[in-house]
C-alpha cells in the first residue's frame, strides 16, 4: 500500500494553512483558523490546548471525518504529497488505517461491545491487504503480545467489558498498529487512565514508535506528557496555533504569551500555596463566534496594547536562532521573557487548630454477587481496610490513589451516604459512624459538605444559580426569611467571586470553571467545618484548574475549614495539602506532612506513584518506574501485603514475609507512617524520584 | 437464575390472582347476575323469583367465596332443594352427588361451561387460541423482518430522504388504528363494488370478484384469505418497532466505535453490518416481546371485523352476551400471556447483552 513515489525526506504530514468551520443553522462557527504544521518521518509532534481550541478537530481534520457539517474552507492536508483534503470516500477508505491510524480518549467507548477482540482486530488487515481469516488472528495475537498484554490467547477471545482500562487502550493501540500506518493520532490517549497505567502506555507508544519508525500527532492538555513523548509541540488557543517550536526550545525560551501563562498555571515542583502561588490565567476562553479583533488572547493577556494587538489578523512569526520555532505575537521581541511575575501574591499561611475529625479503624465491606440475575457467589470487597487519621481545624489533608483504592467510599461514609461496617468517626466529639445522612441533624450535614467531580452533573439543569444556593440554605435551616437568605446567597457569590448578577442565570450559561465556584458556594452554604473535595479541578482546563484551587485556598484560610481532598493529580497534591494520605486497594499505605510523603523514604508504591507523574520541566529528572500489570480486583485482593503483586522492591525483604504477612503501621521520624515490610536501612537508601537540576 | 426465575413466577401469580379477582368481581356484579339469570331461567321472571334463582344456581353469597369456588381452592355449593333433589357446582347432571368431588375451579382443570356457545369453556378456548395462533405467528413473520429493515435502513444514515420517508411511513402506519386501517384495506382489496378489484375484475386479471377476501377462517389459511387481517395488524406495529430500531440505530451510529470502525477503513456497508447491527438490536428485542400482549388486544378488533373466529372473535361474543365463565376464562388466558412474555423477554435480555452478565 505503501506510495513507491514518496520521497522520506520530505514531510509525512503537511498542514498548510488550513481552515475549519462547523456549519449550524444559525451561523459558520469558525472552529481552526489558518493553522500550519509539518510532522517528518519518525517525528512526534504535540497539540497542545485547553479543551474548545481546536486540536481534536486538526486530528479529525486529518481523518476527514468531520462530520455532516464540518467542513474544510481553506488549506491543504498533504500525506506524503497527496492532497488528503481533494480524495474521494474510496481513496480514503484505503489510507484510513491502513496509513494513518487513530488512538481515542476513552478505550471503552472505541471498542465494539458485541464484537470480540480478535475480530475486530482482524478486520484490519483482512480489509487492508486482504489476508486470509487465519493469518489475520494469527497476527491480531502477535500484536497483542507486542502491546505487552499478558495471556494473548484469552484476551483475543474476549469482548472488551472483560478488560480493565488499561488493557482495553493497548488493544485500541494494538488495532492501530495492525497495518503498520506511517502515521499515528492520539487524541488525549491517557486521559481517562490512571497515572501509572498512563505511565506504561507512554513507554509502550514512545517505544513502538521507534520500532516501527512511526510518526505521531499527540493531542493532549498535560505538558507534562508532551513533554515525555513528543520532539516537536503546536500550542494552540482558541482554534490558532499560538507556538510552535521543539519541545525544549518551547518550555525553556517561550515566546507567545498564552504558553507563559500555562505554565504559571501549572504546579510545578517548587510552587507553594503560600509563598509562591500559581497564576491563573484571567478571563475566560473566548466563544467559537465571539473571538475579538486581532489577537484572540488579547483581551487576557498582560502585554495586551490596544489598537495594535488588537488591529488585524497577526501571523506566525519566526523566531530566530530557533529549530522551526514561530510564534503569533506581534510583540515578542519588546516582551522582557526573564521578568518575574508582576502578580504574585504572597499569602500566609492560616494556623492548624485543633482536631475536627477523628477515623479510628474504620472500616467498609460491601457484600457483592457474582450471578447473572442475581444469585451466584456472595464476595465481599473490602473498600475501606482500617482507616485511621485525624485532620485539623485548617488543614489540607490529601488523599491519593489510583481508582478502585476505595477513596471515594471514604467520602460516602464520612458524608454519611453509606454506613461503615466497623470503627468510629468522631466530628467534634460526635460519633457518626454509623448515622446515614437521613438521620443526621441538620448541624452535622450543613458543617460536612462536599465539593463534586463533575461540575456539568451537578447543578440541576432547570433551576437558577441563586435558588439552588437558597435551596441549600433552606435546608440548613439558614436565616429567617426569604430576604435572609437572599442576602446570605449573594454574600457566598462574592465568596467564590462570582458576580451577583449570576445568581439568575441558569448552569448552562455558565462555563465549568463558574459551575465549579457554584458548588462550591453551596458547599459552604451552611459555614462547613468539613469540607470533601472529591477531585474538583480534574474536569477542569488547566488555566480554570489554578484559579479554582486558589478559590478554595482562600475560602480555607478566611474560615479555616478543614478540607478533605481527594485527588489522583499528586501535582496538585504537592501544592497545595499540608498532610498527604496514600491509598492503596482499601488500604492507608502511607501518611505523613506533604514534604515527608514526597521526599524518601518512600512507600514502593508512593515512589512508582510519583515516578508516573509526567512533569512539565525541562529541568525536572525523574527516575522512570513503570509497574507491570493492573491493580488487582478489590473482590479477590492478593494475599498479604496488597502492593505485593507489582512491587519492585519485594526482593529486599527476607522470606516470603511479603506474600504472607500484611505489614502492620510503622511511624518513622516525625510522626510519618509507612505500612511495608521493608527494613529501615533499606528505606534509608531509597533515591528521590525527582531532582530538580541545578539553575 | 433459578431464583431469579422463581422470584419472577411469584410475583407473576400474585399479579395472576389480583387481575383475576378484579375480572370476577366485575362480571359477577348484581346487574350481571340478574342478567344471566333472565336469560338462563325465562326472560318473564318476577324479580323475587330472579333472587331466587341466583341464590339455587350458587351466585349467592359473598364475592370471595364464589371467587375461591371459581378457583378451586373453597369447596363447591351444594344445595337441596324442596323437591329433594341435590346440585351443586361439582355435580354434573344425573351424577351421584355422593361421587362428586368437593373442588372444581380452574385449578382442577374445570373451566365452567360456556353459556353461550353451550360447551366446556376449556377445550373451546384451546381451539380458538389454536387459531389465533396461527394468525399471530403469520403477523410477526412479516412484522417483525420488516419493520426491522425499515428501521435499520433509515436509521443507518440519520436525516436523509431514504430516512425521512421510511420515517413518515412509520409514524404514519403507527398512528393508524386498525379499526380505521381494517376498514380502509377491504375497501380497497377486497370490495367488488369499489377499490382495485372491480378494475382489476373487468381487465379480467382476477378470477373472483374481490383481490383479495373480507373473511378470513381458521379452516383455510390461504394468501388470499389472510392478507388482509394480517396486514392490518401488522401495519400498526411495523411503524411502532421500526421506529424504535430507527432510535436505536442512529445512537448506535453516533457511537465512537463505530467512528473505530470508519477510521479503521471499514466501508460503509461493513460498518451497518458488522459493527452497528448486534448493538443496535438489543433495544428493539424488548419491544417486540411487549409486542405479544399487545397483539392480543390488536386481534380483537381484525377479527371481528374479518369475522376470524379465534380467541378475540370470543373475547367479543363471551362479552357481548354475559358468558360470566367465558370471559373469565379468556381473562386468565390474557394475564398469563402477558406475564409469561414479559418473563422471556427479561432472560432474552439478559442473554442478548454480554455486559448485563457481570455487573
Amino acid at each position: 500500500m505503501t506510495d513507491t513515489t514518496w520521497d522520506p525526506s520530505k514531510p509525512i504530514l503537511e498542514i498548510d494553512h488550513l481552515s475549519i468551520s462547523f456549519f449550524t443553522r444559525l451561523r459558520e462557527i469558525p472552529a481552526v483558523m489558518d493553522f500550519s504544521c509539518t510532522v517528518m518521518a519518525g517525528e512526534a509532534m504535540g497539540l497542545v490546548g485547553e479543551s474548545g481550541c481546536g486540536k481534536s478537530t486538526v486530528a479529525l481534520a486529518v481523518m476527514r471525518d468531520l462530520g455532516k457539517n464540518g467542513r474544510i474552507t481553506g488549506g491543504s492536508i498533504k500525506f506524503k504529497g497527496r492532497n488528503l483534503t481533494t480524495m474521494n470516500d474510496e481513496e480514503l477508505r484505503h489510507i484510513r488505517g491502513s496509513e494513518i491510524a487513530m488512538i481515542y480518549q476513552e478505550p471503552m467507548a472505541s471498542l465494539n461491545p458485541a464484537m470480540k477482540i480478535g475480530a475486530q482486530l482482524a478486520e484490519v488487515p483482512m480489509i487492508h491487504s486482504g489476508m486470509s481469516k487465519a493469518e489475520a488472528w494469527k497476527l491480531a495475537r502477535q500484536i497483542v503480545a507486542d502491546v505487552r498484554l499478558p495471556d494473548p490467547d484469552r484476551i483475543i477471545n474476549a469482548y472488551p467489558h472483560q478488560l480493565s482500562g488499561g488493557q482495553q487502550q493497548r488493544i485500541v493501540i494494538a488495532m492501530a498498529l495492525m497495518a503498520k500506518p506511517a502515521l499515528l493520532i492520539l487524541d488525549e490517549p491517557t486521559t481517562a487512565l490512571d497515572v501509572t497505567v498512563e505511565a506504561g502506555i507512554v513507554d509502550l507508544v514512545k517505544d513502538l514508535g521507534e520500532k516501527y519508525g512511526t510518526s505521531m500527532l499527540f493531542i493532549s492538555h498535560n505538558l507534562g506528557l508532551v513533554m515525555d513523548v513528543c520532539d516537536r509541540i503546536c500550542v494552540m488557543y482558541s482554534g490558532e496555533a499560538v507556538e510552535t517550536g521543539a519541545v525544549k526550545e518551547v518550555f525553556d525560551v517561550m515566546r507567545h504569551p498564552y504558553t507563559q501563562a500555562l505554565f504559571r498555571s501549572i504546579p510545578l515542583p517548587g510552587a507553594d500555596k503560600n509563598a509562591r502561588p500559581l497564576i491563573s490565567i484571567p478571563g475566560n476562553f473566548p466563544l467559537p463566534h465571539e473571538r475579538p479583533p486581532g489577537c484572540n488572547f488579547g483581551p487576557r493577556c498582560d502585554y495586551f496594547q490596544q489598537g495594535r494587538c488588537d488591529a488585524g489578523d497577526i501571523p506566525m512569526d519566526p523566531v530566530p536562532g530557533g529549530d522551526r520555532h514561530e510564534t503569533r505575537c506581534l510583540r515578542w521581541t519588546e516582551i522582557d521573557w526573564a521578568a518575574p511575575p508582576a502578580r504574585r501574591a504572597v499569602k500566609t499561611k492560616a494556623p492548624i487548630g485543633k482536631v475536627v475529625l477523628k477515623m479510628e479503624d474504620l472500616k467498609k465491606y460491601y457484600s457483592v454477587s457474582t450471578g447473572a440475575f442475581g444469585g451466584g457467589m456472595t464476595k465481599v470487597v473490602k473498600a475501606n481496610e482500617t482507616l485511621s487519621f485525624e485532620a485539623r481545624q485548617g488543614e489540607t489533608l490529601a488523599i491519593v490513589g489510583e481508582s478502585g483504592c476505595g477513596k471515594s467510599t471514604f467520602a460516602k461514609v464520612l458524608m454519611g451516604l453509606e454506613t461503615a461496617t466497623s470503627g468510629s468517626i468522631m466530628l467534634f466529639d460526635e460519633n457518626v459512624q454509623s448515622t446515614p445522612i437521613q438521620k443526621r441533624n441538620t448541624d452535622v450535614v450543613s458543617s460536612v459538605q462536599m465539593v463534586f467531580q463533575n461540575p456539568f452533573d451537578t447543578l440541576n439543569p432547570s433551576m437558577t444559580v441563586g435558588r439552588q444556593i437558597i435551596r441549600a440554605l433552606e435546608i440548613f435551616k439558614y436565616g429567617n426569611s426569604d430576604e435572609d437568605r437572599r442576602n446570605r446567597m449573594l454574600e457566598l457569590l462574592d465568596l467564590v467571586k462570582l458576580p451577583r448578577a449570576f445568581a439568575d442565570r441558569m448552569p448552562r450559561q455558565l462555563s465549568g470553571g463558574q459551575k465549579q465556584r457554584v458548588g462550591i458556594a453551596r458547599a459552604f452554604a451552611g459555614g462547613a467545618k468539613v469540607v470533601v473535595a472529591d477531585e474538583p479541578v480534574s474536569a477542569l482546563d488547566v488555566s480554570v484548574q489554578a484559579a479554582v484551587t486558589d478559590l478554595l485556598m482562600d475560602i480555607q484560610r478566611e474560615n479555616g475549614t478543614t478540607l478533605l481532598f481527594i485527588s489522583h493529580d499528586l501535582s496538585i497534591v504537592r501544592y497545595l495539602s499540608d498532610r498527604v494520605m496514600v491509598m492503596y486497594l482499601g488500604h492507608v499505605v502511607e501518611m505523613g506532612t506533604t514534604d515527608q510523603v514526597f521526599q524518601p523514604p518512600y512507600h514502593p508504591y508512593t515512589e512508582a506513584l510519583l515516578s508516573a507523574v509526567p512533569i512539565a520541566d525541562t529541568k525536572v529528572e525523574r527516575k522512570r518506574i513503570v509497574l507491570e500489570g493492573d491493580i488487582p480486583s478489590a473482590m479477590n485482593p492478593p494475599p498479604g501485603c496488597p502492593f505485593q503483586t507489582r512491587c519492585r522492591w519485594k526482593s529486599k525483604v527476607p522470606g516470603n514475609r511479603c506474600e504472607t504477612e500484611m505489614p502492620g503501621v510503622r511511624t518513622l521520624a516525625g510522626g510519618h507512617q509507612i505500612k511495608c515490610h521493608l527494613s529501615t536501612e533499606v528505606l534509608q537508601q531509597m533515591e528521590p524520584v525527582i531532582k530538580v537540576a541545578a539553575e | 437464575m433459578l431464583i431469579f426465575i422463581a422470584r419472577r413466577l411469584g410475583i407473576m401469580l400474585l399479579t395472576a390472582f389480583v387481575l383475576t379477582f378484579v375480572v370476577f368481581f366485575l362480571t359477577n356484579l348484581p346487574p350481571n347476575l340478574e342478567k344471566l339469570a333472565r336469560s338462563e331461567g325465562s326472560v318473564r321472571m318476577s324479580d323475587e323469583s330472579v333472587t331466587a334463582w341466583i341464590e339455587q344456581n350458587g351466585h349467592g353469597g359473598s364475592v370471595l367465596t364464589r371467587y375461591g369456588q371459581w378457583l378451586g381452592m373453597v369447596p363447591g355449593w351444594v344445595l337441596t332443594d324442596e323437591k329433594g333433589v341435590t346440585r351443586g357446582r361439582c355435580i354434573a347432571q344425573r351424577q351421584d352427588p355422593a361421587e362428586a368431588s368437593r373442588f372444581c375451579g380452574i385449578l382442577q382443570g374445570d373451566w365452567g361451561n360456556s353459556t353461550f356457545f353451550k360447551k366446556a369453556v376449556l377445550p373451546s378456548l384451546g381451539e380458538k387460541l389454536g387459531a389465533t395462533g396461527w394468525l399471530m405467528l403469520w403477523v410477526m413473520i412479516v412484522m417483525v423482518p420488516t419493520a426491522l429493515v425499515i428501521g435499520v435502513v433509515s436509521g443507518m444514515r440519520e436525516g436523509t430522504r431514504t430516512d425521512r420517508a421510511l420515517s413518515t411511513f412509520s409514524i404514519a402506519s403507527t398512528a393508524t388504528p386498525e379499526y380505521v386501517s381494517g376498514v380502509i384495506l377491504v375497501a380497497l382489496f377486497a370490495s367488488p363494488v369499489t377499490g382495485l378489484s372491480p378494475i382489476l375484475a373487468e381487465w379480467g386479471w382476477i378470477d373472483g370478484k374481490t383481490l383479495f377476501l373480507g373473511a378470513a377462517s381458521p379452516d383455510k389459511i390461504t394468501f388470499w384469505s389472510f392478507t388482509l387481517p394480517v396486514l392490518t395488524i401488522a401495519l400498526y406495529g411495523i411503524g411502532y418497532i421500526a421506529r424504535m430500531t430507527r432510535a436505536s440505530m442512529t445512537e448506535v451510529m453516533t457511537a465512537q466505535y463505530i467512528r473505530t470502525a470508519r477510521l479503521k477503513g471499514v466501508s460503509f456497508g461493513q460498518v451497518v453490518i458488522r459493527h452497528a447491527l448486534r448493538n443496535a438490536l438489543i433495544a428493539p428485542f424488548t419491544v417486540i416481546m411487549l409486542q405479544f400482549p399487545w397483539l392480543l388486544n390488536g386481534v380483537v378488533i381484525v377479527e371481528t371485523l374479518f369475522n376470524y373466529k379465534g380467541f378475540g372473535w370470543t373475547l367479543v361474543q363471551a362479552a357481548g352476551n354475559n358468558d360470566i365463565n367465558l370471559l373469565l376464562g379468556c381473562s386468565v388466558v390474557a394475564v398469563f400471556v402477558v406475564l409469561v412474555t414479559q418473563l422471556i423477554s427479561d432472560i432474552g435480555y439478559v442473554f442478548l447483552n454480554p455486559r448485563i452478565r457481570i455487573s
